[in-house]
């Protein structure tokens, strides 16, 4: 019963939301504003239809409706209720009504605004949100059902489908397969709905653009009425990359937290394009210039969100003859051909309209710098699509399956990322339009000396790696300049005003939220690449097969195996826990319980470590595996981890600077209580 | 009789445990150590684990992928003979980066030629932008906005959302 209201209900979604932009486009084209309106309710609906079929989804799977295809797939009786219910987007259809689900939020939310001049806009953004929506949803209905229940055919083959085949019965097992294991995590169950936000929050800049283009409105009012919208789908894909990453560490077992997984780039591809954009709109806000650039940016940005999830969920990674064989791969495939081809043949059409503004006065001028900036993103999102996309061209030309790893990224991207932070030292110094060499020299010399001590003080303390030493400069250069323009800006607050320290810092950034939360930003990414290069240079590690009271040295740490217990728990797991003692330079500093859980229902195992964290290091350690004879000599494998806790103090700090870039509303009230201010700093 | 079922389970999961974690060759007294195969495994993927080097994969394919890096080890074969063995065995496709050779030789041309290539681009475009002086107000009005009355409007809009 549940699970027919909650097919009927995503049939009427689907049918609401083709109807929604049929409805809004006619009454464009027509001047029928009754029709665009009637599709703006046809577009509200969606959201809570949508919510009636995601309850229906998470009722069953929380009541354990093994019958349903999809509950005994993601979900058994020993997973506890919290996990049945993120099990929602544990498992392919879930997770694709999920997806419909919070873009029919944004979507909503966004419609509810007040038109008032941009009336002409409303009709095409509807239009292209629900084309998207009615897509998504298209894959549920037909292809990825969610509802399905399950049966075993005349010829004994159990089949999912929502009625029944002819001669077959229903089959409804006493227990479900359960969720992966390496899903059962905290990260893993924030991870996905953060990534989602901020794919489906991108659709809603790039409906703007489109609607734009339609319209022939070539200022940049799109950009200005999307910029929180940008915002905040930046924030949840970053969000959702270094949490991802965190879970990574927590979870996979192998000491790191990026391995250049095509399903991890998936996810890095619009956030690089979307970073490019985030920087390139301030130019066309300022300037007048970049616009064609900036549309070709939300393009490129939206067609690899939709990139993104195709190739996390049409089997295309695994093989191209699995996405062959895949049934919503193709449909995939040829919806990202055809939404890119139109919107690029849009902007070819009304190339012309979108002219600059102005010109390029100075190479080292903000956008000039911008545009470089844009450069170097757009050159590493085409390393990573490039060594994405290879092995499947490979496999179909050779027919010879390859793997490009992670050192053909971190060879070809590196150098980029290097080049992105010192822009990011040198553009801060920079103003629109009048910048030359010189002015950027003489604002930059001062932190540039001081951040020349860094290299100096780490040579001599023992680091003489020239990649480290590089990245370290680079980095401590761009934390010096951050601070440097706050420090000017603050102390120009003091001149002006009489503010003592604190109030002056609160109102700068109150003033402007938008350029000094992009501070704050950098300075979590400098956070991150100390963080990074900490790890990536200077991680050791070592494995050893150890009998109790054995020992194993790393560098400065000594771990001692002191016991282990294997037991099984309440949730069908079956654990093997070890218990190491750490000692540090001879002293004991913590003792560790490295383990691994087998999973019963889904027969798989997941490796847990015993992980020492200090703001200098990590000691990591993970258990590798039993002595089958012994029933006691454990085999571990132990890393040195130093910085890695800067990276997720970097994200956390990086998260805070995009919240007050968001801060705008705070920001003016701010800027209105003193309106003098605007002297003290450069806009 | 609940009791005795905790212990079959306990039993039955710590012989699954055995099984279907990776069981580590034991290093023999002056052999290669595990750190010396992984060495080696680090710089490897099996057909079967998408993605995860051979060092940390924790499934038996694997683990016995490393004994067998462990046995050639103790023949005395160097590193890039081991290597070659697995890609003789399996394909390139269990090396971290394919050769480059071939066709496969675009997977390392295609990205410096795409960098040049946009870089060029990129010295056009700013060559071009230089062409005609800069308006002296800095940010010029829009095609619309010719209208000295809609310029005005739009220019205290603009004031409004910033």
């Amino acid at each position: 019963m549940v699970a027919n209201i909650g097919y009927y209900v995503l049939v009427l979604t689907f049918l609401a939301s083709l109807y929604g932009a049929g409805a809004a486009a006619y009454g464009a084209l027509k001047r029928k504003p009754e029709f665009v309106e009637s599709g703006r309710y046809a577009m509200l609906l969606t959201w809570p239809l949508l919510t009636i079929a995601s309850a229906a989804i998470i009722w069953l799977l929380a009541t354990g409706h093994y019958e349903i295809g999809f509950v005994a797939s993601v979900t058994s009786n020993s997973m506890p209720t919290y996990l049945k219910v993120t099990a929602l987007w544990g498992g392919q259809e879930g997770s694709l009504v999920f997806w419909a689900w919070l873009m029919a939020a944004f979507t909503s939310a966004a419609s509810l605004r007040k038109w008032d001049r941009d009336r002409e806009l409303l009709p095409w953004f509807i239009m292209v949100t629900m084309i998207t929506l009615a897509f998504f949803l298209s894959l549920v209905v037909f292809f990825e059902n969610p509802f399905a229940r399950l049966w075993l055919s005349a010829d004994g083959q159990q089949v999912t489908a929502m009625l029944q085949p002819t001669g077959a019965v229903p089959l409804n097992p006493p227990d479900g397969r359960g969720l992966n294991p390496l899903l059962r995590h905290p990260g893993m169950i924030i991870h996905p709905p953060a990534l989602y936000l901020g794919f489906v929050a991108y659709v809603i800049p790039y409906a703007f653009a489109m609607a734009a283009l339609i319209t022939r409105r070539s200022d940049d009012r799109w950009i200005r009425i999307t910029r929180r919208w940008t915002l905040v789908a930046w924030i949840f894909l970053s969000l959702g990359l270094i949490l991802g990453g965190r879970w990574a560490y927590d979870v996979l077992g192998w000491g790191g937290y990026w391995g250049w997984d095509p399903v991890e780039i998936a996810a890095l591809l619009p956030w690089l394009a979307g970073t490019a954009f985030l920087h390139s709109v301030m130019v066309q806000e300022k300037r007048g210039m970049l616009k064609h650039w900036n549309v070709v940016l939300i393009i490129l940005t939206y067609a690899l969100v939709l990139f993104g999830t195709f190739l996390s969920r049409s089997g295309v990674l695994s093989s191209v003859h699995a996405f062959a064989k895949s049934a919503i791969g193709p449909m995939f495939f040829v919806f990202i051909g055809v939404t890119f081809i139109v919107s690029l043949s849009l902007l070819i059409n009304r190339w012309e309209m979108l002219k600059g503004e102005n010109f390029l006065t100075s190479v080292f001028s903000r956008e000039a710098l911008f545009l470089l900036n844009n450069f170097l993103f757009m050159g590493i999102l085409a390393v990573s699509f490039w060594g994405v996309i290879f092995p499947l061209i490979s496999e179909l030309v050779t027919g010879q399956k390859i793997t490009v790893g992670p050192p053909f990224y971190e060879r070809a991207n590196g150098p980029l990322g290097l080049g992105l932070l010192i822009l990011m030292a040198i553009a801060p110094l920079s103003a629109y339009a009048s910048s030359t060499w010189k002015t950027i020299g003489r604002a930059l010399w001062k932190p540039a000396l001081v951040s020349l001590l860094v290299p100096i003080t780490l040579y001599f303390g023992g680091i003489h790696n020239p990649t480290a030493l590089l990245g370290y400069t680079a980095a401590s250069l761009v934390a010096f300049v951050t601070l440097y323009e706050f420090w000017r800006g603050v102390m120009a607050r003091r001149r002006q005003h009489g503010e003592n320290l604190p109030l002056a810092l609160w109102r700068l950034v109150g003033r402007n939220p938008r350029r000094y939360g992009g501070y704050i930003i950098h300075l979590g990414v400098v956070l991150m690449a100390f963080g990074i290069i900490g790890i990536e240079v200077y991680q050791t590690e070592t494995q050893a097969t150890l009998s109790k009271g054995e020992q194993v040295t790393l560098g400065r740490y000594v771990m001692t195996y002191d016991d282990i217990a294997v037991f099984d728990t309440n949730d069908g797991r079956n654990v093997a826990r070890a218990v190491v003692s750490v000692y540090q330079d001879g002293k004991l500093v913590d003792e560790l319980y490295p383990r691994k859980d087998y999973y019963y229902d889904s027969q798989q195992a997941v490796t847990i470590p015993g992980t020492r964290s200090t703001l200098a290091d990590d000691f990591y350690v993970i258990l590798v595996g039993l002595d089958p004879d012994s029933q006691s000599d454990a085999t571990f494998k132990v890393y040195h981890n130093p910085l890695v806790n800067l990276i997720w103090i970097g994200g956390v700090v990086f998260s805070i600077g995009t919240i007050v870039a968001v801060w705008v509303i705070s920001g003016r009230r701010r800027a209105n209580k003193t309106p003098s201010a605007s002297k003290s700093t450069r806009t | 009789m609940r009791k005795l079922q905790t212990v079959m389970g306990m039993t039955l999961g710590f012989i699954l445990l055995s099984q279907v974690f990776a069981l580590p060759a034991f290093a023999q007294d002056g052999g290669p150590t595990d750190d010396d195969v992984n060495v080696i495994a680090r710089e490897l993927y099996c057909p079967v684990c998408e993605n995860i080097p051979l060092d940390v994969c924790p499934t038996q394919a694997c683990e016995q992928w490393r004994a067998t890096i462990r046995e050639k080890l103790v023949l005395g074969w160097s590193d890039d003979q081991i290597k070659d063995y697995f890609v003789d065995q399996y394909g390139p496709r269990v090396l971290a980066e394919p050769p480059a050779e071939g066709f496969n030789a675009l997977v390392y041309i295609l990205p410096p030629v795409l960098f040049a290539i946009g870089a060029f681009i990129l010295f056009m475009v700013m060559r071009a932008w230089k062409v005609e002086p800069p308006t002296p107000k800095g940010k010029g009005v829009t095609v619309e906005s010719e209208d000295p009355y809609i310029a005005q409007l739009e220019q205290e809009l603009r004031r409004r959302d910033e």
